[in-house]
Parts: structure tokens; sequence; C-alpha cells
């Protein structure tokens, strides 16, 4: 007797509707999903990957799709590897993971882990093979959480949790075509890849080899009835003369603050779309959205009683229990996901003001710009390596293309007022320090240089949060 | 200095600063199509608030976003009269 059936995303996906109607749009190739059926983009290894720890690095999300599609339920857990994954930090990512087997669509890349012993090609052009999808396991999902100061925390989910949030396609009159402005890899673009299969759709998928402009035409083609972004991704889209092409059904927003300005040019520009900013983290899950137009959140959400979610709010950070949160941290000995109580602590600040609750920024002071996250320590460390610098203070300024930018108080051994001329060749010196050794975005946008930085009780620099 | 020559300047200094190859600036240049990514943007809303004591992308309740240099410019000068 076969062992049973799991229910792997293939046999969800395959439930949810036809398969011949449905694709993945990719920038670099498309796929519809009736291919898969006699066919596989792994040319013919499946079964090799039967039980293995299988980290995902394609450099296409489209093949990256497909690899999911295909090893849920066949691999005992999934890595999914960001675009951006530096190449020094895939050996740590490698062995917190105990990743035996790689899946690609280039060349094998030489990662110099002794255990990693299947190298498997992703292909989107499907080749004829007889896959025996039963899925044996309740794989787990492991996702980089992006943009902390050294190694990348990786995050389990099981399908279960990360598909908790879907509640089928119910009553569409046809199916949808998604689309999404993030990568399929982070958790914000997961989650619409996995609505749009498990809801019975299609999804155009995004491309960092592609303008926004050239984005939004193809997404317009493609007829895309449901899409989602940060942000800034809209603030974005927003500036080009090519977002009025597409007529949405629904526009959602998540991953940083959506602030009432972007709610209402989104409002102006698709007047008939349904638009909904949505709070979810990789951590906690998706928690909720709100739709009635307005940003923040309504105070009533904390109370009103839900069989699958609770929230409240300590220490002035939202919380969350919830069946769609991760497990745990794989590694990272020490930090614990979930309090005793089984609490996500989301370290997003809130703030009451009348019957809303409304987000003012991230504890510890972290920055985020345009969805990217800054740790003001981390740029300090590289300003204070120059001679002339006594300390310096990076904080937050508030922006409305990136939601915020970062800039940097600095006090100098010398009173400025005594270095006057020489003031503009260090303000350049610094940032030539930074730009070497930061991205772009954790290089400070200005530079004021100060008498003095306030030292709070504790001897730590005062950081005014949010 | 006008706030036409302002904005230009800023595009040529914020391009220079982040090593981006500026298209050649004409009223009818799509600001997606400028060679500045939405960094380079965000920063260039902050300096411009700086020089000129607006920020009408805050500001505006319902005003259309600008696609053009030309619009941009616009969006300014109706900002600081």
């Amino acid at each position: 007797m076969p062992p049973p059936d799991l229910g792997s995303l293939w046999h969800a996906l395959s439930a949810a509707g036809p398969l011949a109607d449905r694709a993945l749009w990719g920038a670099e190739a498309s796929v519809t999903l009736g291919d898969l059926v006699g066919g596989s983009s792994l040319g013919g290894r499946l079964d090799e990957l039967r039980g293995r720890s299988v980290l995902v690095a394609t450099r296409d999300q489209i093949t990256a799709a497909l690899a999911l599609i295909e090893l849920d339920g066949i691999a005992r857990r999934l890595v999914l590897g960001p675009p951006d994954l530096p190449l020094a930090q895939v050996p740590s990512v490698i062995a917190t993971a105990s990743v035996n087997s790689i899946v690609s669509d280039r060349a094998s890349p030489d990662v110099g882990a002794r255990h990693v012993d299947a190298f498997v090609t992703c292909n989107p052009r499907i080749a004829p093979a007889a896959a025996d999808r039963r899925g044996r396991h309740r794989t787990e999902w492991i996702l980089l959480t992006s943009g902390t100061t050294g190694p990348p925390k990786l995050v389990v989910h099981t399908l279960a949790s990360l598909a908790g949030a879907i509640t089928g396609g119910g009553t569409l009159a046809r199916p949808a075509m998604w689309s999404t402005f993030y990568d399929i890899r982070r958790y914000g673009g997961l989650q619409i890849f996995l609505r749009a299969l498990l809801g019975g759709g299609s999804l155009v998928l995004s491309s960092d080899q592609e303008s926004t402009g050239a984005f939004l035409i193809r997404a317009a083609d493609h007829g895309v009835t449901h899409i989602s972004g940060t942000p800034s991704h809209w603030r974005r889209a927003l500036m080009s003369p090519s977002a009025r092409r597409l007529a949405p059904h629904y526009v959602r927003l998540s991953g940083e603050i959506a602030d009432q300005a972007i709610l209402d040019h989104l409002r102006a520009v698709y007047p008939a779309a349904r638009i909904a900013h949505a709070f979810a983290s990789t951590e906690a899950g998706v928690a909720f959205d709100v739709g009635d137009g307005l940003a923040g959140f309504p105070a009533s959400l904390l109370t009103q009683p839900r069989a699958d979610l609770e929230m409240k709010i300590e220490d002035g950070s939202l919380r969350i229990r919830s069946a769609r949160a991760a497990a745990r941290y794989l590694g990272s000995p020490g930090e614990t996901l979930l309090d005793q109580d089984g609490f996500v602590d989301t370290e997003d600040m809130v703030e009451r003001r009348g019957d809303r609750y409304y987000f003012v920024g991230r504890r510890g002071g972290i920055i985020n710009v345009g969805g990217l996250k800054v740790h003001p320590e981390e740029v300090e460390a590289v300003i204070n390596r120059h001679p002339q610098v006594r300390m310096s203070l990076v904080r937050s300024r508030r922006n409305p293309i990136t939601g915020a930018l970062v800039v940097a108080d600095v006090v100098l051994h010398t009173e400025p007022d005594a270095l006057t001329e020489r003031l503009a060749a260090l303000e350049h010196e610094i940032l030539q320090l930074c730009r070497d050794a930061l991205p772009p975005h954790k290089v400070p946008a200005a530079l004021t240089f100060v008498p003095a930085l306030a030292v709070a009780a504790t001897g730590k620099l005062a950081r005014h949060h949010a | 200095m006008s706030v036409r020559t302002s904005i230009v300047s800023q595009f040529e200094q914020v391009a220079k600063d982040q090593r981006k190859k500026l298209a050649p600036l004409s009223d009818d240049l799509v600001l997606l199509e400028s060679g500045l990514d939405s960094l380079c943007f965000a920063i260039l809303v902050a300096r411009l608030e700086d020089a000129l004591g607006v920020d009408p992308f805050s500001a505006a309740e319902d005003a259309e976003f600008p696609v053009t240099l030309g619009d941009f410019i616009k969006f300014y000068e109706d900002a600081t009269t």
C-alpha cells in the first residue's frame, strides 16, 4: 500500500481549478501548470530529492516557483534562497539548514560545502517525465529574513502556516490573475504566489532584470486583477505612465507602514479597486487586512474574538499569537521566535489615537528604507572609523518615497566651528567611507555636524525611537 | 535660485553622488527613465525639502504623482507659491 499523501502544494493547487488554464508568467519564460502533469522542470531527477534538505538558489523567480511546486511534500526541507543572498553567507545557510542538495538554474556554484552531494538543474522548459508526485513529507519551508546584521535568520514555516490566511477563490466570477512587485522568495511575495495557485488563479512574476514600467506593461497585458507590493513599490509604480494601464479589482499593500497619502493616491488612480493594507511579517505570518481606506487599524481589531488569531500590545509593540506564525528559528541560538505564551513580538511599535492604532516605527530604532532594514549601530560603526569622529547617531528621517531615509548626526573631536573650511571635505570623506563599506540604502542621505549628542542615564546614546 | 534651477542642480548632484548615469534633462523626460532609482528620488525629495522648504509629496492630498520632469517641476512650483 502506498504511503498516504500529506496534502502537498501540487495536490492542493490541482484541486483548486483546471491546470491547463492556469499559468506562471515570468519575464524570462512562462509555464502552464498543465505541463507539469506529464513533465518536470527538474529533468527527471525529482526522486533524487525525496527526503532531502534542498536549497532553492535560482536566479529567476519562475524556476524557483517551479521547484517549490514540484518539491513540496517530496523534500524534507526547502530553503528559499533570496535573490540577493550574498555568496559569503551561503555556507552558513547550508550548515544551519543541513542542506544536502541544491536546485538552481545556473551552472553549479562552488559553495564549498562538503555535505552537498546533489546539484539539480531547474529549467522552465518542461521536459516529459513520469513524476510520482505523491508527497510523503510535511515539508519545512525555510525563509530567510533580510537586512539584519550578520548572517540572515532562518525562519521555519510549513505549507499549512503559510497558506493559513488563504480562504479559497470564493465568489470570483473568473479566476484571478495575480501579480506582485515582491520577489516570491520573500514572505510578502510567497503569500501572493500561494494565493494565486491555491485560489485557482494565475500569476505574473516580477523580475529584477526589468524596469518598473516594463513590468507594469507586462502585468497589464496579462489583465492582472489582483496585485500587491510595499508602499515603496507603489510610490514608484505611480510615477510611471504605465501604472494607468492596470485596471485591478484588488490592490494590496504590505511590508511597510501604509500612510494616508499612498492610500489616497491609489484610490485616485484605481477608483474601482478594493484597496487593502495588510499587516504581516515573516515570523508572525499574516495577521490582518485593513480595507477602510484609512492608515492604521481599528482598535476594535484587538478585542474581536477570532479563533485563529490573538493580538495584544505590550511595551508599545504589537504581539501576535496565530496559527500562521512560524514555528521557530533554525540556528540563532538564544533567540526565541515565540514567547512562553506563544506570542510573536513583531517589534513594530504602535500608538493609539482615538479609536485607531498607528504604526510609528520599529523597536530598537531599526530603520526601514523602502522595505530594507537598517540597524543604526551598523552605520555608526562605519562613520566612527573616521579618525576625526568622536561619536555619531544614525536616525531615521521620514520620506514620502521610501518611507524613511538614513541620516546621521556626527560629533567631531574638534569643535565644528574651528574646522569650518574642512567640514565639506570631512563630510565627503565620511560618506565615502560609508559608500565603500555599505549598500546604498544604508549610506546616510545627510550628515549634520553637531557639538554633542545626548547620552541617557544608562550610558547609552539617547535614541528617540519613532 | 529658481525652483527649476534648484531641481535641475539637485538631479545632477544626486546622480553624481549615487553614481547613476542621468538621462539628458528635458521637460518631457519620464522620471522613471531618468536613470535615478527609488533611493535617489527619496534623497532628491529630502534635499529639495531642505532647499525649498516644501515636500509636495507628503503635503499633496489628491494631486497626481508627477510622471515627467516637467510635471515634477510644476509640482514643486505649485507647492512653493
